[in-house]
């Protein structure tokens, strides 16, 4: 008999794989119809939380609006969502970060990862690193050979 | 009207959910209806006295059949099975079906139908009220003691004399019987058996439901 685990695969036929981690900001575009007209607005916030689950994976992204907390839960495969880029990586010791909740202003503040930089382009990152090693030597060597 | 309220017997695989054509999200209730075999065809003419077909789901050990049981699936010729119910028909769609007939999924729904689900909801054992009937139970400071998930007061005194009929109490709760109405069905995937109802089914995941189609709506 079938399991959920497998139906699930085939009904999105998707590649599960996220970058996205509790701590993170992020900018989700969110596409919004105004009757039959389209637009995208971005909702840019952290990461408190985020519910593994397959195509059925959802983050909570809050941020401070005039002075107002909001939070709100995107499944992260809906097709609403036409891209989340992660801006920030935050340095954090739990999985839900619920206690921001209670925090404001200064005390709100994650401290970030030294030295990460967000994926420039995802298809790069994907990539394997190429070896390095020696590249410039046999350069030298190839334009000294070349020259002779 | 070959088929009007025809259903098959299934068991439920799982929930997971899917987006709809204005891409919203919704749940989905995954049942496999795959071997569905029929036992024995009703019929108001003979003995039985009522139109039905008596169908079959999964294979089970013979050791395991009782004698009366094992009669039954002699009878019709077909290895025993776990879970067998009746499904009643009218006179003329019940004689259009075989014993031994296998049906399939697609042979009885078809996408965008409405279906009634019968099962066996989760039992829960017995169980208090504040579980059972969402009574909001008591206080926990100010002095309460022992009391925290009681009902409280079960009626008034020599008026009327005795507790009210149909008192909500703690009993039994689940493991019952229990049916879903006018639950839409998504989509028909007849080659492995499995529909795709939009809602939710009562019973645990692996459970033998009745997938029927709906009384109420066509």
């Amino acid at each position: 008999m079938a399991t959920i685990a497998q139906l699930e695969q085939e009904l999105f036929a998707k590649n599960f794989k996220i970058d996205i981690r509790p701590g993170d900001t992020v900018r989700v575009h969110v596409r919004i119809k105004e009757g039959d007209k389209a637009r995208t607005q971005i909702f840019e916030g952290t990461v408190i939380a985020l519910k593994r689950g397959g195509p059925r994976t959802t983050i909570t992204v809050r941020k401070v609006s005039h002075g107002m907390g909001v939070e709100r839960i995107f499944p992260l495969f809906s097709p609403w969502l036409e891209k989340v880029e992660v801006t920030g990586r935050h340095k954090v010791r739990r999985a839900k970060l619920y206690y921001l909740r209670g925090l404001s202003g200064k005390a709100a503040r994650l401290k970030p990862i030294r030295g990460w930089r967000p994926p420039t382009d995802q298809s790069a990152a994907d990539k394997p690193k190429r070896r390095r090693k020696g590249r410039r030597r046999r350069e030298r060597l190839a334009a000294k050979h070349g020259a002779e | 009207m070959a088929n009007e309220m025809m259903g098959l017997l299934g068991r439920k695989v799982g929930m997971s959910q899917m987006y709809d054509s204005n891409d919203n999200l919704f749940g989905v209730t995954i049942v496999d209806v795959s071997g569905n075999t029929v036992l024995a065809v009703r019929s108001e003419d003979g003995n039985d006295g009522y139109n039905a077909i008596q169908l079959g789901i999964d294979e089970q050990k013979e050791a395991r059949v009782n004698q009366p049981d094992m009669g039954n699936f002699r009878k019709a010729g077909v290895s025993p099975r776990k879970f067998v119910r009746e499904v009643r028909l009218s006179k003329d769609a019940a004689s259009g079906y075989a014993i031994g007939q296998d049906i399939g999924a697609a042979d009885v729904f078809a996408a965008d139908a409405w279906v009634d689900v019968i099962g066996t909801s989760k039992g829960r054992g017995f169980a208090g009220v504040m579980k059972r009937h969402n009574f909001a139970g008591f206080i926990r400071s100010h002095g309460t003691h022992e009391y925290f998930r009681h009902g409280g007061s079960i009626g008034t005194r020599l008026t009327p004399g005795h507790v009210l009929k149909g008192k909500k109490m703690p009993g039994q709760y689940g493991n019952k019987r229990n049916t879903v109405q006018n639950l839409k069905l998504i989509k028909v995937d007849a080659e492995r058996g499995l529909l795709y109802i939009r809602g939710g089914v009562p019973g645990p995941n692996g459970g033998y439901v009745m997938v029927r189609k709906a009384i109420k709506k066509s």
